[in-house]
């Protein structure tokens, strides 16, 4: 893999040898060890499991269902209700349990399609370059012109809301955003030794993306990755929040701000502040980790 | 100079052009019928032929882009849906209440943070660098709606200092305005603080740790001297694009701000028109905030290449 490595000077053998293989998993084993000590990830990691277990094993955690309608509307926090009810006497605790479900399946696959999608013409464009690069290029930076949320919102508008429709249009909105770093990434690989021999070989362009190219710049994708969920979780309690994302009754945390925050002047502030808590607790957490990924990272 | 400022403002057409095709593409070719994805599937047909006509949504897709392209290019920006008005009238009205909280947002968050995140980078790994780190990260990572709660929550209800609803009794003096405006300008503030201040102190890190400041320090220079003069000059170069850009995000965020402190703006006005199903005023007022957007980062860039002149004599520019 370094530069002094004696085996550089003969003939590039198609697959990697043993040898190469193994100083990656023992890169990967460090950054590993280095990621799970750092206090970032620690904090970040611990919020996520919480949130992870409630959304699997919610119905069995929320002490009630987060669709009836049992008690009496706006009973405070406190006694039967630990976080309080709503207006129509439902119980925020579960609610709030319950709406980790729709999220955190959502959220991960916006970010799947966003950059499954984006790596993919990243690569297309840092390899091949050219008229196919700038044209991507300007398409790309027309739709970084418009925010996710406000594009969203006009697509929603257009195809019409459902938790199908949101996942699909943030993680295509996802695409450009990932387009430009993975191809930042390319150009800084495709100089290398190892592209330039496997070009001599004569391998065909695909074949040196994906297998050459794409293990090198891994790293950046996790990271990208992970950010994106961040992302998604916010673009999605976002839409939910005006109204054109995921739909009532769900109990969706974005949803619920929505629905009550007009309520605030009356003191009822339970409703809202506790969906909004755990929609902040969720994004931080999700920055958290990704932080730590990038730092583990740069190393 | 010349050369790059044709040359990207060349670039800049192309950009707004291909903008008009993405924003066209979601409001008229998604849909595929565009009257019935507004009326809904049980309107009649006759109503949704009518509306199609009016629209010109019955068109081949060629001929309704360039009509209204055509229409766009005249000042005339067609017919909200919902209120019949034109378009162009609702959002010239709107579009000045938003300018005014996001450049109020703006004047605060900018000297705020770029200070901040000076002030961190010189004393990094202090306490003080520490707690502006995690503030902007926790700030910029927050939707603004969340922040907006909390603000009404604690400022405006349980403490009472702040109005709730950001509407000003009519003439109210420009002090009143503020008092009113307070709390939604906080909520952008928060969010538009981390991104400034976290790329600011970025860039003034990068610079003291580059060549040209320790030539300066070699030199015998005083350390206030290469701070002004060497560390801040390309250090707040970067800051420069992330505030333009940040300047048309900040108008995707008034979406939440507006909705929550029923400030009458754009952004509540866009919100509302895409629960209407209101296409032709929702896709006018997006394709507006990309062009805000595309204008901050031009002037940007320009204000870049007057300051640095590597951009503007680069090869490619």
């Amino acid at each position: 893999m370094s530069a002094v490595d004696p085996t550089a000077f003969e003939p590039p053998a198609p697959l990697e040898d043993a040898g190469a293989a193994a100083d990656r998993r023992s890169a990967r084993r460090e950054k590993l060890r280095l990621f799970v000590r750092n206090p970032s990830a620690i904090i970040g990691g611990a919020i996520l499991i919480f949130w992870i277990i409630c959304a699997i094993f919610g119905d069995v955690i929320a002490p009630y269902s987060p669709f009836a309608t049992d008690f009496d509307g706006h009973v405070p926090p406190g006694g039967t209700n630990i976080l309080g009810t709503d207006q129509l006497g439902r119980d925020v605790l579960s609610r709030v349990i319950i709406g980790s479900r729709d999220v955190l399946i959502a959220a991960p696959i916006c970010a799947i399609i966003g950059v499954g999608l984006g790596t993919l013409l990243g690569m297309l464009m840092g390899y091949y370059r050219g008229w196919l690069d700038d044209t991507l290029g300007r398409v790309i930076e027309a739709f970084l012109a418009l925010p996710v949320p406000l594009v969203a919102l006009l697509a929603l508008a257009a195809l019409g809301s459902s938790t199908t429709t949101v996942v699909l249009t943030v993680g295509i909105f996802f695409t450009p955003i990932v387009a430009r770093t993975v191809r930042a990434a390319v150009l800084a690989e495709r100089e290398n030794d190892y592209v330039q021999a496997a070009k001599l070989r004569g391998e065909n362009g695909l074949y040196i993306m994906f297998r050459e190219i794409l293990p090198n710049i891994t790293g950046p994708i996790v990271v990208e990755f992970t950010v994106r969920i961040g992302y998604a979780v916010f673009t999605i309690a976002f839409l939910s929040f005006l109204g054109v994302g995921i739909q009532p009754p769900t109990p969706d945390w974005g949803l619920m701000v929505s629905e009550e925050y007009a309520l605030i002047i009356g003191g009822y502030w339970w409703v809202t502040v506790f969906p909004a808590l755990a929609i902040a607790s969720l994004v931080i957490a999700v920055n958290l980790v990704a932080d730590a990924m990038q730092e583990v990272n740069e190393r | 100079m010349l050369r790059f400022l044709i040359r990207r403002i060349a670039l800049g057409l192309v950009t707004l052009l291909l903008l008009t095709v993405i924003v066209f593409a979601l409001s008229n070719v998604i849909p595929g019928d565009v009257g019935r994805q507004i009326l809904g599937p049980f309107a009649p047909q006759e109503s949704v032929d009518e509306l199609n006509q009016r629209l010109g949504t019955d068109q081949p897709l060629y001929t309704q882009y360039f009509n209204r392209m055509a229409d766009y290019a005249r000042g005339d920006l067609g017919e909200s849906y919902a209120s019949r008005e034109p378009v162009s009238k609702l959002i010239g009205e709107s579009f000045w209440a938003s300018a005014k909280l996001a450049l109020l947002a703006l004047l605060v968050t900018i000297p705020l943070a770029v200070i901040a995140g000076v002030y961190a980078a010189l004393k990094r790994g202090s306490i003080f660098d520490r707690v502006i780190v995690t503030l902007s990260l926790a700030g910029s990572s927050l939707p603004e709606f969340v922040t907006a709660t909390f603000i009404i929550v604690t400022l405006g209800v349980s403490l009472s200092i702040f109005p709730v609803l950001a509407r000003p009794p009519d003439g109210a003096d420009p002090l009143t305005q503020l008092y009113y405006l307070a709390m939604p300008i906080m909520a952008l503030v928060i969010v538009y603080f981390g991104y400034i201040a976290r790329m600011a102190r970025a860039g003034v890190v990068a610079a003291l740790e580059a060549d040209y400041t320790r030539t300066a320090v070699m030199k015998g220079l005083k350390r206030g001297v290469v701070i002004r003069r060497h560390v801040l000059r390309n250090a707040l170069l970067p800051t420069i694009s992330v505030v333009a850009t940040q300047t048309g995000y900040l108008f995707g965020g008034l979406l939440a701000v507006e909705l929550i402190f029923n400030y009458n703006g754009l952004g509540r006005l866009l919100v509302t028109a895409a629960r209407d199903k209101d296409l032709p005023l929702l896709s006018a007022g997006v394709l507006v905030i990309g062009i805000v957007y595309m204008i901050a980062t031009l002037l940007a860039d320009v204000l870049i290449s007057i300051l640095n002149p590597r951009v503007r004599l680069g090869e490619d520019g």
